[in-house]
């Protein structure tokens, strides 16, 4: 593959999973809210062509889940076939808080419900809350790691540029948050500002959080390249035909800098986001009702869900494609061109 | 001389900073550790009130520092306010733990990597060097919570392994022989997952350089002296391979209190790490200030230890420092 293949490849394959959690509200059959107390810890939906007696459907079906009333087993409910439909009417959702409608991509007619990754313990579905998480946990990634660069661009290329004290006490500064775990310091700035708040609040929190701590590597990286390339000729040069010290920073050096950001951004989102996972999966973080995949994975604390549901670990095994195609930009931006 | 002396100032200087940065942040957050008491109607105002002055609580900021400064002086570290007594005390245990743990999973962790690292590099392009490059491309992208996760599923549905704590219930009643079994046992599954999420980035390390070293002229020269390969790259390769390596392990050095923090509270090991979340939870700040300033010294005493090792292994440092 050429280079620009593969830079390419993973990131298209990011865009579709950003663009499926944008649309959850569409691509989810349910809201994120959504209960079926009759039907808590639900298996993942068989979604079925061939019915009981053998014959072949066109249509894809499932068969309702049952339960002997004390939910410890779950049967088909093989006397009904429940076809699924596409672009069906359900619940009322707005889509990045413009966009209003009920029309959703699939979903089966009452009294059956697709659970197509299981339901948790309120009878949630797990994929449409899988989807309305990676809202939270994707975007505070991608967010904490738009304010880490742009902290440390500006630290960086302050410090490098303008030298002297400023840049003595920048370096100081981020020694300081260097030496600290970075969990150790992710917890520590969590640990001052209150626990309890509205959903929204603590996603901004947490973005500005993370950045905050994240800033240091990416200011110091900046800072090299801004020192190396200051003194350039061509830099010299330039200055020698009367450009002003904005004209050099903006023209001259600081596009140097622009394959480290994008190296380090592909590089830091993935280590934000699993940020945003552990301090949520710890009680942290966004808290219940609202779905993130810390919060769902969470669950797995308790020992009975340990021991029998395993599609709890979902929203978990779903960051690895999403690390993955991180980790292969993060590789072939750093390739040589 | 006068350089480590240097060194450790520095050192020095930036703990005392960690120290008042925690401590300003911990202070300035809303509400304290006997805000909820006040909400609760069978306990007295004046009772919560005489509780914060007990511990100081009421005095102006700098003057808590002055106390805090002057009970680290004297090894207590502060107080803290859910146990109820110095924090020193219930420290030790924990950090002994956490050592334990860490201690037992990097030296794996690196025994393997070297013996990795430098087997694959003796084979560039072979499958062997494939696989483990896949192997700890895998593993770099599996995150640790997620590792530790699933090794616990594994671990509760096939009962092989202990799920989770440090001994078994009866451990004070077992023989000597036993209780190091039992605790090997209950040791398997964080350290797994350590060892696991260290390991590709030590692997890199170990691999990258003892390839680089093998292609030095001096090594090449060696090879055609006909010496055997496992000299060749045990005694040759692997030294001169040695430096980036050496301060690598001074890294993992600091990371001997911190790198166990979440695998220890999701297998629920009595370390740090639980004790940490639990005293942030509860605003128990000394606690809190204690366990941070403690891995913070630990990380600059790491990056010390490399490179007084550094010094100690390699001549040529030693004339350029000077």
């Amino acid at each position: 593959m050429t280079r620009v293949q593969k830079i390419a490849v993973p990131l298209a394959a990011l865009i579709a999973v950003h663009l499926l959690v944008v649309f959850a509200g569409f691509v989810g059959p349910y809201d994120a809210a959504t209960q079926f107390r009759e039907h808590p810890y639900a298996p993942p939906s068989r979604i079925r062509f061939r019915d009981e007696s053998g014959h072949f459907h066109t249509r894809p079906f499932v068969y309702a889940w049952k339960n002997n009333g004390d939910f410890a087993e779950y049967m088909e409910d093989t006397g009904r076939i429940m076809p699924i439909r596409f672009f069906v009417h359900g619940e009322e959702y707005t889509m990045a808080h413009i966009l209003q409608s009920s029309v959703h991509l699939f979903g089966v007619e009452e009294p059956a419900h697709i659970f197509l990754l299981g339901s948790d313990g309120y009878g949630r579905d797990q994929f449409s809350r899988l989807l309305f998480g990676g809202q939270i946990s994707l975007f505070s990634g991608l967010l904490a790691a738009a304010l880490a660069l742009s902290l440390g661009l500006l630290c960086g290329s302050a410090g490098g540029y303008l030298g002297g004290l400023l840049d003595a006490l920048l370096m100081r500064t981020s020694e300081v948050f260097l030496v600290l775990p970075w969990l150790y310091l992710l917890f520590a700035v969590r640990a001052f500002l209150p626990l309890r708040m509205s959903p929204a609040g603590t996603f901004l929190l947490l973005i500005a959080i993370i950045g905050a701590v994240g800033w240091t590597r990416p200011a110091r990286l900046v800072r090299g390249i801004v020192l190396s390339t200051k003194e350039r000729n061509y830099v010299l040069a330039a200055r020698g035909f009367g450009a002003t010290e904005w004209y050099l920073l903006r023209r001259h050096v600081l596009p140097q800098t622009r394959g480290v950001l994008l190296t380090q951004a592909a590089i830091l989102i993935p280590q934000f986001i699993l940020a945003e996972v552990t301090l949520s999966f710890l009680g942290l973080g966004v808290a219940e009702p609202v779905p993130s995949w810390g919060n769902m994975l969470s669950a797995l604390q308790q020992y009975n869900v340990l021991s029998s549901y395993w599609w709890m670990i979902i929203p978990g095994l779903a960051l690895i494609p999403i690390f993955l195609s991180y980790y292969l930009l993060a590789r072939s931006l750093e390739q040589p061109v | 001389m006068g350089y480590l002396l240097r060194r450790v100032l520095h050192g020095v200087v930036v703990l005392v900073a960690v120290s008042i940065l925690s401590f300003l942040l911990l202070h300035l957050a809303p509400g304290d550790f006997f805000a909820e008491m006040r909400l609760s109607p069978q306990i007295a105002p004046g009772t919560v009130d005489a509780l914060r002055a007990q511990y100081g609580l009421d005095q102006s900021l700098p003057v808590q520092y002055g106390l805090w400064l002057r009970s680290v002086s004297k090894g207590e570290f502060g107080y803290s306010f859910a146990y109820n007594q110095p924090v020193s005390a219930l420290l030790w245990p924990r950090v002994r733990n956490t050592l334990l743990l860490n201690t037992v999973a990097l030296v794996i962790a690196w025994l393997l990597a070297v013996a990795l690292g430098t087997w694959a590099a003796a084979r560039p392009g072979k499958w062997e060097d494939r696989l483990c490059a896949v192997a700890s491309s895998a593993l770099l992208v599996i995150p640790d919570l997620m590792l530790a996760l699933a090794l616990l599923m594994l671990a509760v549905r096939t009962r092989w392994f202990p799920a989770g704590g440090m001994v078994a219930i009866d451990f004070t009643d077992l023989s000597a022989c036993s209780k190091v079994k039992d605790l090997g046992a209950h040791l398997f599954l964080p350290a797994t997952v350590i060892v696991l999420g260290t390991f590709p980035l030590l692997y890199r390390h170990v691999r990258s350089s003892v390839s680089e070293s093998l292609a030095l002229p001096f090594v090449q020269a060696a090879r055609g002296y006909g010496i055997r390969r496992n000299q060749l790259l045990f005694r040759q390769a692997l030294p001169a391979a040695a430096n980036p390596l050496v301060s690598l392990l001074g890294l993992s050095f600091g990371t001997l209190l911190s790198a166990s923090l979440l695998v220890e509270v999701v297998l629920g090991w009595p370390g740090l790490g639980p004790m940490l979340l639990e005293s942030i939870l509860a605003r128990d700040v000394y606690v809190v200030i204690a366990v941070v300033l403690l891995s913070a010294a630990l990380v600059i005493f790491g990056s010390l230890f490399a490179d007084i090792l550094l010094y100690w292994s390699d001549p040529r440092i030693r004339t350029d420092a000077r």
